[in-house]
C-alpha cells in the first residue's frame, strides 16, 4: 500500500514556499514551447492557471462545457475574496489569516498549504487590480473591505455582490489575451470524459464535443483538473446546474485518491425551497450577515400566527425575538462560521420555530441596520432631527449601494420586498471542502495529473471560511501551479509530442463510447432528473447537515439500490452524434451515484464531529461539535479499487507545529 | 396554471426549423421560466420524445448562458432580469407563450433555442483586456487611488454578462452595447487607459468582421439589457473610437 507523500518542504513555516520556489526545477523558455498542458475547467482556478501557463510559454489547451470560459460557475460568487493586506490596520497579518483558516477548518487542513495560501493572498489583489477588476472603493480612492464569518478583522475585498463575476472576467480577460495570441487553444462546449494514462503518467484526455457529439483525443505532457466542486450530488444546491464531479471522478477511477469526500459546506443563508419543481437554490451572500440579524420568534404562539399570516414579522416586539446566534455566540454573533450558523438554524427549526409554511426558514433582518445607516447618513448630510421616514429612506440607500443586486435577486424569486420585510432564509448545500487529494505541488497521486480550485481538497479542512474559495482558486492558478508544474515537466523536455494513436488512447476512447452507447440504447422509462432528485433526497436526509451511523448505513444501501435502478431504467433520448443535453446529464448523474456512496462511507468512518461534518453521536451537551483529535486528525484519502463500496482508505496524518490545536469556540 | 407554448424547434445549424405547439399544465407562479421548461422536458423525455434544447447554467442571472426570445422580447416580459430569473407569476392561466432563440446573423442556431455566441469571445480576444502578465509582480493595489465615481462607473459597465440580448433585440443586430461596456470599463480605469486606443480599434474591427450590424441609436438594447448597461457607454465608445482613429498609429 502506497504511503501518501505530501511533499511538504522542510524548514520554517514562513520560509517553506520561498525556499521551495527557489529550489524547484525549471523549464527554460525554448523548451516550454514543446510542452503541452491540458487544463480542464476555466473557472477561477482553471482560467487563471491556463492564462499563467500560457504566459510562461507552455502550449495550453483549455476545456469547458459552457459556451465560453466566462460562464464558469465561479461567475456566481457574490460576497468577496480574502487577502491579508491589513489595509484597515485592524491587526490583520499573514499569520492571522493562516490561523483563522486552520481554526475555521476545525484543524483538518495542512499547515504548510494554508500558510502559503495566506502568503500569496495579497498578491492576488494587486494582480486583479492591475487587470482592471473594479473592486469597491472608498471616497479616498482606496480599496474598501468588509467582514466575513469566523474572523474579527475586515479583510474581504469585494465588488458589490458580484465579486466572483469580476474576478472571473479578470481571469477570462487574461485568457482572452492568450487565446488571441494563439498560446491557449480554447475548447468551449467540450466535456472531458476520461483521463488517458500512459506508463503511469497522465498523458491526455478523451473529450466529447457537445455540439457535434464527436469523441476527441487530446494529448499533453500534463493534465490539470480544475473542474469545481461536487455539491450537486445533493441535486438541490447553490451550484450552477452544470457543476459536476465527472472530471474529478474519472481521474479518481484512474488512480487519483479522493480526500475527505464527506466534508460538505451547508451555507446558512439561502432562499428556502418553495416547491417540488425547484431546480436549484439561490444563495444570499454571507456578506449580508455584516448587517443582517438572524432571528426567530421566542413564543410558539407568534410562530403560528406568522405562519397563518395573522402577524407580520415587524409586529413581533424586540423582546419577543430570539436572536439566537447573538444569544449563543456573543463574541462572534451573527458572524459565526457557516457550519455553526447552519446548525443553529436547523436546531431552531427542528424545535418548531421555523417561520414559513414548511417550518424551514428563519429571518435575516435589516431593520436595525437600515435605521443605523440612516441616522449616520442624516448626520453626514446635516439633516437635523430627521423623522423615521427620512432615516429609513437614507438607510435603504446605503443598504442598496452595498447589496443592491442581492436584494433584487431575492425580490425577483420570492416576490417580497426585503427592504420592508426581513428575508426568509434556510441552509443549503454550497461548497465541497473534500476533493481530489493533492500534494504540496498540487499533484494528485497520478504523476502529471494536477488538481486545482474547489476540485482539490487542499486548504479548507472540514469547513471553509467565507471569501476563501475565490482566494484559493486564484492562488492555485496564478501563483502556485505555474511554478510547481515546472518541477515535473522539467523531466519531459525531451519527450516530444505524445501521440494520440497509442493503445491507451484507443482503449480510453472505446470505454467512453461504450458508456455513451449504453445510455442512448437503454430501454428505460425514467428521466435522468428522476434519479438525480432521488439521490439528492437520500443525501440531504442522511448525509446532510447532521449524520448518524444508522442513517449513513441506510444511505449506502439505498444509493446502491438506486444505482442499479438507474442503470436498468434510465431513459436518454436522441443519439450520441448530436447536441444532446440529456446524455450529458446522464453521465454526470452516473458519477454522482458512485460518489454519493463514497461520501456516506467517509462520513461513517469519521467517528467525530468536525466543521461541516456533524455526527449526532458526537456532540457536547450544548450541541456543539465534538472533535476527536486523538483518532481522527488525518486526511481520509480513498483509493478506488473497482467499486466505490470497496474503496481503500489511506490516512495522511496532520501535524500542527505552529498552531496550538484547541477546541473551536466562537462564544 | 395551464399554458400553450409555441416553441422553435430546429435539429441543427443546417436544418430548417419551425414552431411547434406544446401544452403544459399545473404550472405554479413560483416556478422560474426555465423550471416551467424543465416540466415540459421531463414529460417529453418520459414519452421518448426529444426535449427542447436551451442554454442555462447558474439560474440566477449572472452567467449569461440562458437566452430565449419570449413573446417577442429578449429574456421575456420582465425588466432587469434574465430568462432564468423570470418567474411564471408574470403570466396567467390560459396564456399562449412564443419561445424562440436569440436571432442574429452572428449568432447561428446550434439546436432549438441554443445559439453560438462565440463571436463575443473573439471580440474579447481581440482586445478586451489589460496587457499585464499574471506574475503578481505588480505594484501594491492601493498605490494608485482611483476616484470612487470612476471605479463605480467602471463597475457598472463591467457587470455585462455577455448574454447577447442587446444583439437579439436590436433591429440591426448590433453588438455596440456589449462592446462598449468592456471598452468603457477599461477606459475609465487608469490601468486600462494605457492601451485604450489600440483596444477600441481592434475590438470594433473584430465586431465588424463578425457580421454584427451598425448602431442607429434606437436604444432598444438598453431597455432589454438585463444588467441595465447604459447607452452612455456607446457614446463613450464612439468618442474613444473617433479619438483613436485620428491619433493612433501602430508603432
Ligand atoms: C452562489 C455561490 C456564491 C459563492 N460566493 C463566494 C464568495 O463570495 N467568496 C468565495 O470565496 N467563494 C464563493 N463561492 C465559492 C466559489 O465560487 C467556488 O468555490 C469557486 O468559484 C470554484 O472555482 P473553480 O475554478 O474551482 O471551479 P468552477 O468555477 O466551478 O469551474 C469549473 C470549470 O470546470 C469546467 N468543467 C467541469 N467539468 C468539466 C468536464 N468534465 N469537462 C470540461 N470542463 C469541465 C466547467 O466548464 C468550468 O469551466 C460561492 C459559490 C456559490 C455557489
Ligand atoms: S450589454 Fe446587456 S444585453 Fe448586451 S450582452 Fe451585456 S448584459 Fe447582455
Ligand atoms: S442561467 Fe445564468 S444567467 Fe440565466
Amino acid at each position: 500500500m502506497s504511503k501518501l507523500d505530501s511533499r511538504i518542504p522542510k524548514g520554517e513555516l514562513a520560509q517553506k514556499w520561498s525556499d521551495h520556489k527557489s529550489h524547484i526545477n525549471l523549464v527554460n523558455p525554448a523548451n516550454k514551447r514543446n510542452i503541452d498542458v491540458i487544463v480542464v475547467g476555466t473557472g477561477l482556478a482553471g482560467g487563471s492557471a491556463a492564462a499563467s501557463l500560457a504566459e510562461l510559454g507552455y502550449k495550453v489547451k483549455a476545456f469547458c462545457f459552457q459556451d465560453s470560459p466566462r460562464r464558469a460557475h465561479s461567475i456566481a460568487a457574490q460576497g468577496g475574496i480574502n487577502a491579508a493586506k491589513n489595509y484597515q490596520n485592524d491587526g490583520d497579518s499573514v499569520y492571522r489569516l493562516f490561523y483563522d483558516t486552520i481554526k475555521g477548518g476545525d484543524y483538518r487542513s495542512r499547515e504548510a498549504n494554508v500558510y502559503r495560501l495566506a502568503e500569496v493572498s495579497a498578491n492576488i489583489i494587486d494582480q486583479c487590480v492591475a487587470q482592471g477588476v473594479p473592486f469597491a472603493r472608498e471616497y479616498g480612492g482606496l480599496l474598501d473591505n468588509r467582514s466575513f464569518g469566523g474572523v474579527q478583522v475586515s479583510r474581504t475585498f469585494y465588488a458589490k455582490g458580484q465579486t466572483g463575476q469580476q474576478l472571473l472576467l479578470g481571469a477570462y480577460s487574461a485568457m482572452s489575451r492568450q487565446i488571441g495570441k494563439g498560446s491557449i487553444k480554447m475548447y468551449n462546449r467540450h466535456e472531458m470524459l476520461e483521463l488517458v494514462v500512459v506508463d503511469g503518467k497522465a498523458r491526455g484526455i478523451i473529450a466529447r464535443n457537445l455540439i457535434t457529439g464527436e469523441i476527441e483525443r487530446h494529448s499533453a505532457h500534463a493534465v490539470v483538473i480544475a473542474s469545481g466542486g461536487y455539491g450537486n450530488v445533493f441535486f438541490l444546491s447553490t451550484n450552477a446546474m452544470g457543476s459536476n464531479v465527472t472530471a474529478a471522478w474519472k481521474i479518481h477511477k484512474k488512480g487519483a485518491f479522493f480526500a475527505n469526500p464527506c466534508f460538505t459546506q451547508i451555507h446558512p443563508t439561502c432562499i428556502p425551497v418553495s416547491g417540488d419543481h425547484q431546480s436549484k437554490l439561490t444563495l444570499m451572500s454571507e456578506s449580508l450577515r455584516n448587517d443582517g440579524r438572524i432571528w426567530v420568534p421566542k413564543k410558539m404562539e407568534d410562530v403560528h400566527a406568522i405562519r397563518e399570516g395573522k402577524l407580520r414579522p415587524r409586529d413581533i416586539k424586540e423582546e419577543d425575538r430570539d436572536y439566537y446566534l447573538e444569544r449563543r455566540y456573543p463574541a462572534f454573533g451573527n458572524l459565526v462560521p457557516r457550519d455553526v450558523a447552519s446548525r443553529a438554524a436547523k436546531e431552531r427549526c427542528d424545535a418548531g420555530y421555523g417561520v414559513n409554511a414548511t417550518g424551514e426558514a428563519v429571518y435575516l433582518d435589516f431593520g436595525s441596520a437600515i435605521e443605523r445607516y440612516g441616522r449616520e447618513k442624516a448626520a453626514v448630510e446635516k439633516i437635523e432631527n430627521p423623522d423615521m421616514e427620512t432615516i429609513r429612506r437614507l438607510g435603504k440607500e446605503v443598504i442598496e449601494a452595498k447589496y443592491g443586486n442581492l436584494f433584487q435577486m431575492y425580490e425577483k424569486i420570492v416576490d417580497d420586498n426585503p427592504y420592508e420585510t426581513p428575508m426568509k432564509i434556510y441552509p443549503a448545500v454550497h461548497y465541497t471542502m473534500g476533493g481530489i487529494w493533492v500534494d504540496y505541488n498540487l499533484m494528485t497521486t497520478i504523476p502529471g495529473c494536477y488538481a486545482a480550485g474547489e476540485a482539490n481538497f487542499s486548504d479548507h479542512g472540514a469547513n471553509r471560511l467565507g471569501a476563501s474559495a475565490l482566494m484559493q482558486g486564484l492562488a492555485d492558478g496564478y501563483f502556485v501551479l505555474p511554478y510547481t508544474i515546472g518541477d515535473y515537466l522539467s523531466n519531459d523536455i525531451r519527450t516530444g509530442k505524445i501521440s494520440t494513436d497509442l493503445p491507451e488512447f484507443e482503449e480510453a476512447e472505446k470505454h467512453v463510447r461504450e458508456k455513451l452507447n449504453f445510455f442512448v440504447t437503454n430501454k428505460g422509462s425514467k428521466s435522468v432528473d428522476h434519479f438525480h432528485k432521488k439521490l439528492g433526497k437520500i443525501m440531504w436526509d442522511k448525509v446532510g447537515m447532521a449524520r448518524n451511523a444508522e442513517g449513513l448505513k441506510q444511505a449506502i444501501s439505498e444509493i446502491r439500490e438506486l444505482r442499479d435502478e438507474f442503470w436498468k431504467d434510465v431513459r436518454v433520448p436522441g443519439s450520441i452524434e448530436e447536441f444532446n443535453q440529456e446524455l450529458e446529464k446522464a453521465g454526470r448523474v452516473a458519477d454522482f451515484l458512485e460518489l454519493g456512496e463514497l461520501m456516506a462511507m467517509d462520513a461513517l468512518e469519521r467517528n467525530e464531529s468536525c466543521g461541516g461534518h456533524f455526527r449526532e453521536e458526537y456532540q457536547t451537551e450544548e450541541g456543539e461539535a465534538l472533535r476527536d483529535d486523538k483518532n481522527y486528525m488525518y486526511v481520509a484519502s480513498w483509493e478506488y479499487t473497482g467499486d466505490p463500496g470497496k474503496s481503500v482508505l489511506h490516512k495522511e496524518d496532520l501535524n500542527y507545529e505552529y498552531i496550538e490545536v484547541k477546541t473551536r469556540s466562537y462564544k | 396554471m395551464d399554458l400553450t407554448l409555441k416553441i422553435w424547434r430546429q435539429k441543427n445549424t443546417s436544418s430548417a426549423g419551425k414552431m411547434v405547439d406544446y401544452k403544459v399544465t399545473g404550472i405554479s407562479g413560483d416556478m422560474s421560466f426555465l423550471e416551467m421548461i424543465d416540466v415540459l422536458n421531463n414529460d417529453l423525455v418520459e414519452k421518448g420524445e426529444d426535449p427542447v434544447a436551451f442554454d442555462h447554467d447558474c439560474r440566477e442571472g449572472i452567467c449569461g448562458m440562458c437566452s430565449m426570445y419570449i413573446n417577442g422580447e429578449a429574456h421575456g416580459p420582465d425588466r432587469g432580469v434574465t430568462t432564468c430569473q423570470l418567474h411564471m407569476r408574470k403570466f396567467k392561466n390560459g396564456d399562449t407563450i412564443y419561445i424562440e432563440p436569440f436571432r442574429a446573423k452572428a449568432f447561428p442556431v446550434i439546436k432549438d433555442l441554443v445559439v453560438d455566441r462565440g463571436a463575443f469571445d473573439r471580440i474579447m480576444a481581440a482586445g478586451g483586456f489589460v496587457s499585464v502578465n499574471t506574475s503578481g509582480n505588480t505594484m501594491d493595489a492601493n498605490a494608485l487611488p482611483i476616484p470612487k465615481d470612476d471605479a463605480d462607473e467602471a463597475f457598472d459597465a463591467a457587470t455585462c454578462i455577455g448574454c447577447g440580448a442587446c444583439v437579439a433585440t436590436c433591429k440591426n443586430a448590433s453588438a455596440m452595447l456589449f462592446v462598449s461596456a468592456k471598452v468603457s470599463q477599461l477606459a475609465l480605469l487608469p490601468q486600462g487607459k494605457v492601451e485604450a486606443e489600440r483596444r477600441v480599434l481592434s475590438m470594433v474591427e473584430q465586431m465588424d468582421k463578425e457580421g454584427f450590424g451598425n448602431c442607429t441609436n434606437t436604444g432598444a438594447c438598453e431597455v432589454e439589457c438585463p444588467k441595465g448597461i447604459s447607452l452612455t457607454n456607446i457614446a463613450r465608445m464612439n468618442r474613444e473610437y473617433l479619438k483613436a482613429s485620428l491619433t493612433y498609429s501602430e508603432k
